[in-house]
């Protein structure tokens, strides 16, 4: 069992959790994930990591409430624990000193961005940070990422704070000015990261991404995860999760996570009603 | 004396029609008087050629004889001096190909049934309550073992009876391996695994759950530990593919990711258990293997009419017999002399037709077997909703990866010595299906025993 250290909320249906992990966090690196299951019968899903401390033995994860499990997980209070922790998984971000590296986060992805951005710059590169979401009220860690990058850039689509519009606007206009770009990481939605792939093709800037297919076991076993990469399948748990966004079969990906939409709803609104008997039986009481 | 009875005590089975939509256990298992019956079939032959075509030489005569004499203690006590998982291997193993095809009864007529007899006596103990064996004094001496299957079970078990201290490092949530993962519960109860687990464990044994060696410690980290010996038994578990086209639609799945989400994460029991599974009503099977069998099965019991595909014709079917006698009494459809060559979508993206081609078979390959050829011109498309690949699987790259100088084969395969499962990095063994590539329980249990008694003298020295 593996308990929970601190919680707290980042933004609006997404949450910060530390946990004692010892063992995931002394080997924890950027770019990284683990799988967790909450209970005996619980499904197990990957989660990037957003933080580690090697001394005190906590992992930090943020999550955005989605389906069920993301829902009973944000139930969970301090102290309480979580049946599994298993990481630190995949592959992690390849760092080196690449020159200017734009670090692209989408939603609450910053909270994955920010080990990533802080890594390339602690390996000399000029780190320029991109964060984007729908609205302000969505935005967290802007100052986390200010302090690991050189520059830093928040959009909204709703334009309520930074620029209006999406990551792909500053960064294409960085691109058609001829600035200096190495490498682009972008982490976020599969669709943000599709565009964003779109957007530095045209001028040849090496792009990774941070594929977050479905998975199961996350080691390498079940083959979930698979995803198309220079028209070869490649497991996103052992060979990734990070791939050249270039060389991604992007519509394969969307459909691979579509595979369980019924499912999923079914057992959203099973929990959800559980819960909605178990708050009544608790008012009769 | 009594006249020997030529044929064996038939396997009492839930019959078919019931079955087909149960995870329940097919086979019954024997009553005191059919397990007497079928002991007393065995002529305590003096040769004993049965012990040597076991992978781990449980003294199978004295076992049957103890039972024929009704002292089940002493022939459960038998069977563990040289297995541990005794109720696993009375179900799983292909005793056809092994202890029963040396019996001198099958010359005769039929041999002993050693499988249903081994299964007897271990359910048996099961009921009384399990006896410990006495441990030799500790040598203090750690040893770490990777993978908690069939091969790291009884490597573990072995060294612990010898007295060492055993640590076993798992990666999934449950100890098993292949025996939680793979093998349905209606040929393998989790409840036996667990129990057989649980004997192992109160060897002294430490069960690390949760630890996926390669990636939270590395086996160089594992000496920095203290740990004096490593074992590596981490299985065969990466899912191979054909390598046709629109093989990564939607609802195509790996034989492995199948049976983990049914028999590991019980998916069958969705919404009440979280991980879901929807086959709908066509699944096809590709494969004619073991697994290619528990899949269809499993399809089957969740209501699907199943089809298997397999490439070459029956005589070439890889799974034991027994598997596609079972398989085909539960109403399976075989289309044999059959291959896919791609994958078609519905307008979601989701597998809706399997173009396959017929075959016929020409000269023998390098296996031995026939080579399958495609007859031209012959495609046709069968209609889906799920399609279970069972085209085999290859070592989890991990070790090797974080391993850098462990010797590895061109087949992703670690490279051991057969008789002690020494490997080229010092202090490290390896056996089963790491070694061996895809094989059965108790050869991998076998490899775990040999590379026990060698690291035993290592420890020793």
């Amino acid at each position: 069992m593996y308990r929970i250290t601190e919680k707290s909320p980042l933004a609006p249906n997404i949450f910060l959790l530390k946990i004692a992990a010892p063992a995931v966090a002394k080997k924890a690196a950027a770019g990284q994930f683990v799988i967790l299951r909450l209970d005996e019968k619980g499904e197990r899903i990957p989660l990037t990591l957003a933080d580690w401390n090697r001394e005190t033995g906590e992992v930090t994860v943020a999550f955005m409430q989605v389906g069920k499990t993301t829902r009973q997980l944000a139930t969970f209070r301090v102290g309480d624990s979580i049946a599994n922790f298993v990481g630190p998984l995949g592959k992690p971000t390849d760092i080196e000193k690449f020159g200017t590296v734009v670090c692209v986060a989408g939603g609450f992805a910053v909270a994955t961005v920010v080990p990533i951005a802080r890594a390339m710059k602690a390996a000399g590169n000029h780190v320029i940070a991109l964060m984007g979401t729908r609205t302000k009220d969505l935005l967290f860690w802007e100052d986390r990422l200010a302090a690991v990058s050189d520059e830093l850039i928040v959009t909204t689509d709703d334009g309520s704070n930074g620029r209006k519009g999406v990551v792909t606007v500053p960064l294409k206009e960085m691109l058609e000015k001829g600035n200096r770009v190495d490498r682009v990481v972008a982490v976020g939605p599969a669709i943000m990261m599709k565009f964003v792939a779109a957007t530095t093709q045209p001028f040849n800037v090496k792009t990774i991404v941070s594929m977050n297919p479905i998975m199961v076991d996350g080691t390498g076993m079940c083959g979930a995860c698979r995803c198309s990469v220079s028209g070869e399948t490649r497991f996103a748990c052992v060979d990734g999760p990070e791939f050249d966004g270039h060389q991604v079969d992007w519509d394969e990906l969307f459909a691979r996570q579509r595979a369980f939409v019924t499912e999923e709803k079914q057992s959203l609104e099973q929990w959800q009603r559980q819960m909605a008997e178990a708050t009544a039986a608790q008012k009769t009481a | 004396m009594p006249k020997i009875n030529l044929n064996r005590t038939p396997m009492p089975k839930q019959e078919a029609e019931k079955r087909a939509s149960s995870f329940q256990e097919v086979a019954i298992g024997y009553t005191l008087d059919m397990a007497k019956a079928e002991a007393s079939r065995c002529l305590q032959c003096p040769k004993r050629p049965c012990v040597g075509g076991c992978p781990v030489n449980i003294s199978i005569p004295d076992f049957v004889k103890s039972i024929v004499e009704g002292d089940l203690a002493r022939s459960i006590a038998k069977i563990k001096e040289a297995n541990s998982l005794p109720g696993i291997c009375g179900r799983v193993c292909p005793q056809e190909s092994q202890c029963e095809a040396q019996c001198v009864m099958a010359k005769k007529g039929a041999s002993v049934a050693i499988g249903r007899l081994e299964r007897y006596v271990a359910d048996w103990e099961r009921t009384q309550g399990i006896t410990m064996p006495s441990l030799p004094a500790p040598s203090h001496k750690k040893v770490g073992i990777v993978g908690c299957g069939p091969a790291g079970l009884t490597a573990a078990a072995s060294l612990a009876r010898r007295g060492h201290q055993v640590t076993i490092f798992e990666a999934l949530h449950s100890p098993g391996g292949v025996l939680v993962y793979g093998i349905p519960e209606f040929r393998l109860p989790k409840t036996i695994v667990q129990g057989e687990v649980n004997f192992v464990r109160s060897l002294g044994v430490e069960l690390k759950l949760d630890w996926v060696v390669g990636k939270t410690i590395t086996i160089d980290e594992l000496f920095g530990e203290g740990y004096k010996a490593i074992f590596v038994g981490t299985g065969a578990g990466r899912p191979q593919f054909l390598g046709v086209p629109g093989e990564n639609l939607g609802g195509i799945f790996s034989a492995n990711e199948f049976l983990v989400r049914i028999n590991l994460m019980k998916s069958y029991l969705f919404p009440s258990y979280d991980t879901p599974l929807t086959v709908g009503k066509r699944v096809v099977v590709v494969g004619g293997g073991n697994v290619a069998m528990d899949a269809a099965r499993c399809a089957k019991r969740l209501g699907a009419e199943v089809t298997v595909v397999y490439r070459r014709s029956e005589a070439e079917l890889p799974a034991r017999r027994e598997e596609v006698e079972n398989a085909q009494e539960e109403g399976i459809i075989f289309r044999l002399l059959t291959n896919p060559v791609a994958f078609h979508p519905n307008a979601q993206g989701k597998v809706q037709t399997v173009e396959c081609m017929e075959m016929e078979l020409g000269e023998p390959d390098a296996s031995g077997r026939r080579r399958p050829i495609e007859k031209k011109g012959s495609n046709f498309r069968l209609e889906v909703d799920t399609v279970v690949s069972a085209v085999g699987t290859i070592p989890n790259p991990l070790i090797p990866q974080s391993t850098p100088d462990l010797k590895i084969t061109s087949h992703g395969t670690v490279t051991a010595d057969d008789k002690t499962g020494r490997t080229s990095k010092a202090g490290v063994w390896a056996g089963g299906d790491v070694v061996s590539g895809a094989a059965t329980v108790i050869s991998a249990m076998g490899a775990g025993k040999l590379a026990a008694a060698d690291i035993d003298l290592f420890l020793r020295s």
